[in-house]
């Protein structure tokens, strides 16, 4: 009987750890060429594979298909973000199973460049493409010297607006913080909407929100692997941390996960008079159907408010990439069809006419009908001449960390107990600090 | 068989002595020829992975220094990690209010599903156990859209009353939002086993018992109860060990509430967290396997509390 019982325990031990069960199967998938969303028609070309995910990568694809004589594109899209890095990195924990070519947001490189699992596509026809990309842009697709990526889409960052509100209330667009604050004052003793929201799930918004008061999370010298800086608990952060935290805590902001259907309708409903948002966001948010019939043009954009209006700090949210993989069998083949894709007039312009993405390639960032552009999302407002390019063109690039999930992990947790009131802005940035700290002692870093 | 051998002279019966060896043989070539598939493949998709899986947890991966092994250490840290504490913690919680309510819906269905025989009870019985055929991922979706407070039936219901409608997703109600999603998949399912099992109570008992004098209410009590209770214990333990692995529906609730609902809100979500975003499948491992410590706990002791009721274990 006793034994039956230990057996029977036994029994509920193996049940409990069928989780780990999953772990040994590596999650493979789109690196089987016959397995593409498009379709080859070029059959007697050699193929690479490839993950990405903006919502116009088919035509993209078949673009540079079409276009060349050397090389063919497999793509899929495994999914967007974190879903998609979840796999990448359990094809290279399992040493298989990644494509040759990989979409990747720029604050991931040195995430997966410590794991040697991108390679530099330096030698693979950099200085014919270099001309094309800002300074910026190379060095936030950099780590040290060596070029890990192929830069397509920024994140150029603005106050997008719903122009009826402003106007109902009888407001003009803040232009620092601390207005900001005051016109949602003023908003919220009028009876209206709430003026923003602080979503626990985009931690990426408050660090370049931190960024912009003069924070640097991150310092990490490639020459130097084995140490690292971390600091985020400066006075920048914390009063970023603090103000966000107020204006929740005042009921002058929202605290709603952002990218939800719940966000989205409340955006539709005029819940909320503005979006902290990035030059990709009309895109988004047309695609979720906001802005749509009655509401055709109420929003507009200005740019983000700042903290100190002498000397202004332009951030970004955002902006991806194309690397090539470790596990690419042919580097030089990969590496021209990085090069290659999106960097075509007809892709550039479908993807910026579409607001899809925020151009990163000068030849279309340049262009006069980019910069010129009547954004009909904004009621035909010059977004890009008078919001988004100028801060590109201000933004001075950042130094991300090889722990980035880590890191954003923490900061929504941080977040959501700002939000939940039980440590203040300053208690969770030092919280943040000490667990982020401890994280990377763990990896085997030498925090300073 | 052995009847005849046994009367045989000694020589001859060394003989069949070799015979009975050699039919022994092939009978225990045929035992292991029946056992022989299932023999393979429970070694190779259970045995195995989970061998490989302790294997790992045993070493550590870091971004600097690679994997190094480091024996127990893993599971020293995730008993003092606050992480994998606090959601055993939840969970541990959750299963002290889930699992007395589910059984306790369930049981009240299953009794009076078991007393009224009409065409509506039938038809209940079937809308009762629908809940379960839906799948947990589709569930969780659905009532993620009805926690809506913007175009969920909430905020119209709480409306009628002039009241704000309660936000399930956030970190104050959780618990509660978890505990109706879980209760509604669930109820339905144990109250089938539970109603099977009392079809199967002979019905003579009951006739027995009315002519002592038992009321309903006596009978439900004094007789149906103590007799399914197999089958109670039964899925006790099946809802203990689901409920601390507990982790589709959070999971799938993330994408509404990543704020309330953290990576490390489950040990399960935590173990899939530190294997599959962070890469470090040996930590995961170790989690895994700390977690299927704490279920064997649990399940071990609530089975020596009720070794007389038992009969199925």
């Amino acid at each position: 009987m006793k034994r039956r019982r230990i057996l029977a325990a036994a029994t509920a031990l193996v049940a409990a750890s069928g989780l780990v069960a999953c772990s040994s199967d590596g999650d493979g998938g789109g690196t089987d060429a016959s397995n593409c969303t498009n379709k080859i028609t070029k059959t007697d070309l050699p193929v690479v594979t490839m993950w990405a995910w903006y919502p116009n990568m088919q035509l993209v694809v078949d673009n540079f298909n079409k276009q060349n004589t050397e090389v063919q594109v497999c793509w899929t899209n495994v999914g967007q973000g974190g879903d998609e890095y979840d796999k990448f990195q359990t094809a290279i924990s399992a040493g298989t199973g990644a494509p040759d070519v990989i979409m990747i947001e720029m604050d991931r490189i040195p995430n997966f460049q410590i794991q040697n699992a991108i390679v530099d596509i330096k030698k693979y026809g950099f200085d014919a493409v270099k001309a094309n990309y800002s300074e910026g842009s190379w060095k936030d697709v950099s780590v040290g010297d060596a070029v890990y990526g192929v830069p397509v889409d920024g994140g150029p960052m603005g106050m997008i607006y719903r122009k009826d509100i402003f106007d109902k209330y009888g407001i003009t667009p803040p232009k620092t913080w601390p207005e900001y604050e005051q016109a949602a004052q003023k908003v919220k003793d009028a009876g209206g909407p709430q003026f923003g929201d602080l979503g626990a799930n985009v931690p990426a918004v408050m660090m370049a929100l931190q960024i912009q008061k003069g924070a640097s999370p991150f310092a990490y010298d490639p020459a130097q692997p084995k140490s690292i800086g971390v600091k985020m608990n400066d006075q920048g952060s914390k009063d970023v941390l603090d103000y966000w935290g107020g204006l929740a805590k005042k009921g002058l902001v929202g605290t709603q996960d952002q990218f939800t259907p719940e966000y989205i309708s409340g955006v539709i409903n005029g819940k909320y008079a503005t979006y902290i948002s990035a030059a990709w966001a009309p895109g988004y948010l047309t695609g979720a159907g906001v802005g749509q019939g009655q509401d055709t043009g109420k929003f507009a954009v200005a740019p983000l408010p700042q903290w100190d209006t002498a000397n202004p700090v332009q951030v970004n949210w955002g902006g991806s990439s194309f690397a090539v993989t470790k596990q690419a069998k042919k580097p030089e083949l990969a590496a021209k069809a990085a090069y290659g894709l999106y960097a075509d007039k007809e892709s550039l312009t479908d993807g910026w006419t579409n607001q899809v993405i925020f151009p990163l390639n000068l030849t279309a960032l340049n262009s006069p009908e980019f910069v010129d552009l009547k954004v009909k999302f904004f009621g035909g407002q010059q977004a890009n001449k008078e919001v988004y390019v100028p801060a590109s063109n201000a933004y001075k690039g950042m130094t991300y960390s090889p722990f980035g999930q880590y890191y954003f992990d923490a900061m929504t947790k941080q977040i959501s107990e700002v939000i939940k009131g039980s440590v203040t802005g300053s208690q969770a940035a030092d919280r943040l600090q000490e667990d982020v700290a401890k994280y990377a002692k763990e990896q085997g870093f030498t925090v300073q | 068989m052995t009847l005849l051998t046994s009367k045989r002279a000694p020589r001859a019966q060394a003989k069949t002595h070799k015979i009975r060896g050699k039919v022994h043989l092939r009978e225990h070539l045929m035992g292991w020829l029946f056992v022989g598939p299932f023999g393979i493949v429970f070694l190779a998709f259970l045995i195995a992975p989970l061998a490989y899986a302790l294997y790992l947890s045993l070493f550590k991966k870091q971004l600097i220094g690679g994997t190094s092994f480091v024996f127990l250490d893993n599971y020293t840290k995730a008993f003092t990690d606050p992480s994998f504490l606090s959601g055993a913690w939840f969970v541990l919680r959750f299963s002290l209010v889930a699992i007395p309510l589910q059984i306790v819906i369930a049981l009240a269905m299953a009794l009076i599903l078991d007393a009224v025989t009409s065409l509506f009870a039938r038809f209940s019985r079937l809308m009762i156990f629908l809940p379960y055929a839906i799948p947990t991922v589709i569930g969780a979706v659905m009532w993620g859209f009805l926690y809506s407070r913007s175009f969920g039936p909430l905020s119209d219901v709480f409306g009628l009353f002039g009241a704000e409608a309660p936000d399930f997703l956030s970190s104050n109600l959780i618990f509660y939002g978890l505990l109706n999603i879980t209760t509604w998949q669930w109820a339905g399912y144990y109250m089938i086993i539970l109603y099977a099992a009392l079809q199967g109570i002979e019905p003579t008992l009951y006739e027995a018992a009315r002519m002592d004098g038992a009321g309903k209410w006596q009978i439900a009590v004094r007789i149906k109860i103590p007799l399914i209770a197999p089958a109670l214990i039964l899925i006790l333990v099946f809802s203990l060990i689901g409920t601390l692995q507990f982790f589709n529906e959070p999971q799938i609730l993330r994408y509404l509430a990543a704020g309330t609902i953290g990576t490390d809100f489950t040990p399960n979500m935590y173990a899939y967290q530190q294997a599959f975003a962070l890469a470090n499948f040996n930590y995961g491992s170790a989690i895994s396997f700390a977690l299927g410590g704490v279920v064997f706990i649990c399940v071990y002791a609530f089975l020596f509390i009720t070794r007389k009721r038992r009969s199925f274990l």
